[in-house]
């Protein structure tokens, strides 16, 4: 994703008049997401096996306080809906609006990810930390590798914000976009999946 | 209905109307999934019954209104991938809680 010889941008430029590139590009990106989704299905396993099995320790009803995952969701989703902003501004060539859009994109990202670290942070100050349980074990592994995805995203958001500044809207930067439009809107659906499976179902 | 329209980075793009239809529906998809749990009003089954079929629903509008897949040609290799992705998380999800399930209650 980051270049750092800028001749090397010139020469992807050429490629992709040439060749389709974006297009492989985009379908390769989103075969690697479905081989994400796999990782997630394992843990989501995991989870289910090992969910009930609490060794004496707290359940899901006593640790989840469902209004915080809710603010936790609408974080998520505006920083979808910001993400659209960013592809919409940068079709329209509009520089400023996707520096705009992906720093508020940004900001929401880092919210979510303040909030969970909040979360995680006083479970294991109360002694309800990973290893407590099998069911706290799985549920922070597959909470947790969540979160590691979103932070990976907010690298890449950082790392794109300084491309679009020092590069400006390039074919190669607005096709590497486009790819993190799809990695950011991807770890929505998963979480869709996480507060159903983890936070809605254990407080059922 | 058709908004996706491809461009040259390869990928689809929304429009302001579909960002905002996707973004609607995914709050309100939440709000009721949350509420049929938090209003304590449901029984277990209805509860559980109503948040799979909302986040079957949203996960659907974020494929619709967010990643773009549609019927079209283009598509087609991202819709095949996924369905033969959602395949295999069938069978590893579900062979994983049957087996599981059998041997815990077989060492009973």
């Amino acid at each position: 994703m980051t270049s750092k010889a800028s001749g090397r941008d010139t020469a992807l430029v050429e490629a992709f008049a040439k060749h389709d590139v974006a297009a492989d590009q985009a379908l390769g990106f989103w075969l690697y997401l479905m081989s994400d989704l796999v990782l997630f299905a394992a843990f989501f396993a995991t989870y289910a096996v090992l969910g009930h099995n609490y060794a004496g320790g707290p359940t899901g009803r006593d640790l989840f306080h469902l209004p915080y995952t809710f603010g936790e969701t609408i974080l998520l989703l505006l920083g979808s809906a910001t993400f659209g902003m960013v592809v919409l501004s940068m079709h329209q060539g509009k520089r400023e609006g996707v520096l705009t859009w992906l720093l508020v994109t940004f900001l929401l990202g880092c919210g979510f990810i303040a909030m969970e670290m909040h979360e995680f942070r006083s479970m294991i100050l109360e002694g309800n930390g990973p290893g407590r349980s099998a069911f706290l074990s799985s549920f922070f592994t597959l909470v947790g590798t969540h979160g590691l995805h979103v932070t990976s995203g907010l690298t890449w958001m950082a790392v794109m914000i300084g491309q679009v500044i020092i590069k400006g809207l390039t074919l190669p930067v607005r096709s590497r976009l486009m790819r993190l439009g799809m990695f950011w809107h991807f770890l929505d659906v998963v979480w869709v999946a996480v507060f159903t499976i983890v936070y809605l179902m254990g407080a059922v | 209905m058709r908004q996706a329209t491809r461009d040259d980075t390869g990928a689809s793009r929304g429009s302001y109307t579909s960002y905002a239809i996707g973004f609607l529906l995914s709050v309100v998809l939440t709000a009721v999934a949350f509420g049929a749990v938090m209003s304590g009003l449901l029984s277990r089954p209805a509860a559980l019954l109503s948040i799979f079929a909302a986040a079957i629903a949203q996960i659907l509008v974020h494929l619709r209104y967010f990643l773009h897949m549609d019927a079209s040609s283009a598509a087609r290799w991202n819709v095949l991938a996924m369905v033969f992705t959602v395949l295999i998380m069938l069978l590893f999800v579900g062979g994983t809680l049957w087996i599981m399930y059998n041997l815990n209650y077989r060492m009973m």
